[in-house]
């Protein structure tokens, strides 16, 4: 960790805050895709199946 | 035009028409101000121009979604798309409809209940100039809002928030010409902005707000 | 849904099946890169301390809130114009990765701003501005939201949208000149027109350039996802 002062509060908060809103929405991404995916696949087997 | 123009008035002001709520919910949100922020002379002198234009844009919002939702649900939106009429002229006829029936009974109301909040006589002037320009803004910007959600159940809501971040800049240039001539400093900047905002909305949105009503009448 | 409508989406899901993986790792190499270059290895600002290193999330993030919006206006043209189903399905996944930029560049700003003004919101013009920006958004996806049919929605939040940008650019001047008294100098200027040093300049590129491959990789996947539910909802009406 460099030293980063008397700012440690103000940057490690900023980097907390934006990593964990990036890392969400790609979380979510991923999954309301996957799940969205899934949801076609069965519909489209039980047509084509 | 003239013709829906009139029909609209008309629609307004007979009983169950909603004329006059507006005003009263704008009587009742300068009454409240006090108190949550203190009686204080200062403090209300000072907040009261900004407040009266909040209020003013709040008070323009309640009647927004009348403007298309009982032609909506009786029909006769669609009638009026296969009218000769254009649909920009009945958003004009709607917009100024709007306009006469809440803009200008809160630009005359204005100055009058800014007694209450300790108003400046200087600024009171001020307060009813930006707001005779500035509603005709509000009016056009909302009726724009009104035809995007007029297929929405109960979109009261929803309207709100599409039109309110719209009305920033109008609310942002009124508000500081009221501030700038109270002040005696001189407001032809900001006055100016409002004009030009007003005039560009006039002129431009009844076309978006014609492609809208079209889009929902398919 | 005849044939010929389904192409177009058919293909886009075609060349982008390959592409998504590569482009979240594109990402998430030059996010990697720049963030803890500029985090570990750069010096702190004489005046700002190490508080400068939010520049790495501030500015990329910044940038990203607006240019999402441009994306989501062009994708709003090309449908009006066109009918093309992935651009206007395009705009609707790009906004929710507009809106998080919008407030990582908000929390970010607010917080660099602390220890600058001693409070941890300042009614800055360009903070002012990212908080309208954040509003406009919030409407777009609501009114998407809140209409049934998928046409009738792409088209009226495609005129909002484009009704949306004119006001925005309005608020942005309006609030400049509603603030330009308090905080001269003393906002938050993070213009890259001023001299940032290269040493701070370089790991920004990288991260500036990890924001936007992430942009394009998110709307990518969130895009499949769109074209997938209308697939769905279109063959869940053609069942019941």
């Amino acid at each position: 960790m460099p030293d980063l002062g008397k700012y440690v509060v103000e940057v490690l908060l900023a980097y907390g805050v934006s990593v964990a809103i990036l890392v969400g929405l790609v979380a979510v991404s991923w999954r309301q895709s996957a799940r969205m995916r899934r949801a076609l696949q069965a519909v489209e087997d039980r047509k084509h199946g | 035009m003239i013709a829906l123009l009139r029909r609209d008035l008309m629609l307004a002001t007979r009983a169950g028409g909603g004329f006059g709520l507006g005003l009263v919910f704008f009587l009742i949100v300068i009454v409240l101000i006090p108190f949550g922020v203190g009686p204080e002379t200062a403090v209300l002198s000072r907040i009261a121009p900004g407040v009266l234009w909040v209020a003013a844009l709040l008070a323009a919002l309640l009647s927004l979604d009348r403007i298309f939702a009982l032609d909506h649900e009786d029909g006769t939106l669609t009638l009026l798309a296969t009218a000769p009429v254009p649909l920009e002229t009945v958003a004009v006829a709607k917009s100024a409809a709007h306009w006469i029936t809440t803009g200008v009974p809160l630009t005359i109301a204005a100055p009058v209940l800014g007694i209450l909040l300790q108003l400046d006589p200087d600024a009171a002037v001020f307060v009813a100039l930006t707001l005779l320009i500035g509603t005709p803004a509000l009016s056009v910007i909302g009726t724009f809002g009104a035809a995007l959600t007029v297929g929405v159940r109960r979109g009261g809501l929803l309207l709100s928030l599409l039109v309110l971040p719209l009305y920033v800049p109008t609310l942002i240039f009124g508000a500081e010409a009221v501030r700038r001539g109270a002040d005696g400093v001189a407001a032809t900047t900001p006055l100016l902005m409002l004009a030009g905002i007003t005039a560009g909305a006039v002129a431009l949105l009844p076309f978006a707000t014609a492609a809208v009503l079209r889009i929902n009448l398919r | 849904m005849s044939m010929w409508e389904y192409a177009n989406p058919k293909r886009f899901m075609g060349w982008t099946a390959p592409v998504l993986p590569w482009a979240f790792g594109a990402a998430g190499i030059c996010l990697s890169v720049g963030l803890i270059w500029g985090f570990f290895f750069t010096p702190d600002d004489f005046r700002q301390g190490s508080t400068v290193k939010i520049i790495y999330l501030h500015v990329p993030s910044a940038l990203m809130a607006i240019n999402a919006w441009i994306m989501m206006l062009v994708a709003s043209l090309i449908w009006l114009v066109r009918r093309h189903h992935v651009s206007a399905l395009a705009a609707k996944a790009a906004a929710p990765v507009g809106v998080a930029m919008t407030l990582i560049a908000l929390a970010t700003g607010a917080i660099w701003g602390q220890p600058m003004w001693g409070t941890y919101w300042a009614w800055d013009p360009r903070l002012t501005s990212f908080l309208i920006l954040f509003l406009f958004y919030l409407g777009y996806m609501a009114l998407w939201a809140a209409i049934d049919d998928p046409d009738t929605a792409a088209d009226l939040t495609s005129v909002l949208c484009m009704v949306g940008s004119v006001f925005a650019l309005l608020s942005r001047y309006a609030v400049n000149f509603w603030n330009q008294g308090l905080h001269q100098g003393a906002s938050l200027s993070l213009d890259k027109e001023k001299n940032v040093a290269d040493v701070f300049y370089q790991p920004l590129l990288f991260a500036i350039a990890g924001f936007v491959l992430l942009f394009f990789a998110l709307v990518l996947l969130r895009t499949r996802t769109e074209i997938r539910s209308r697939r769905l909802r279109a063959l869940l009406r053609k069942e019941g």
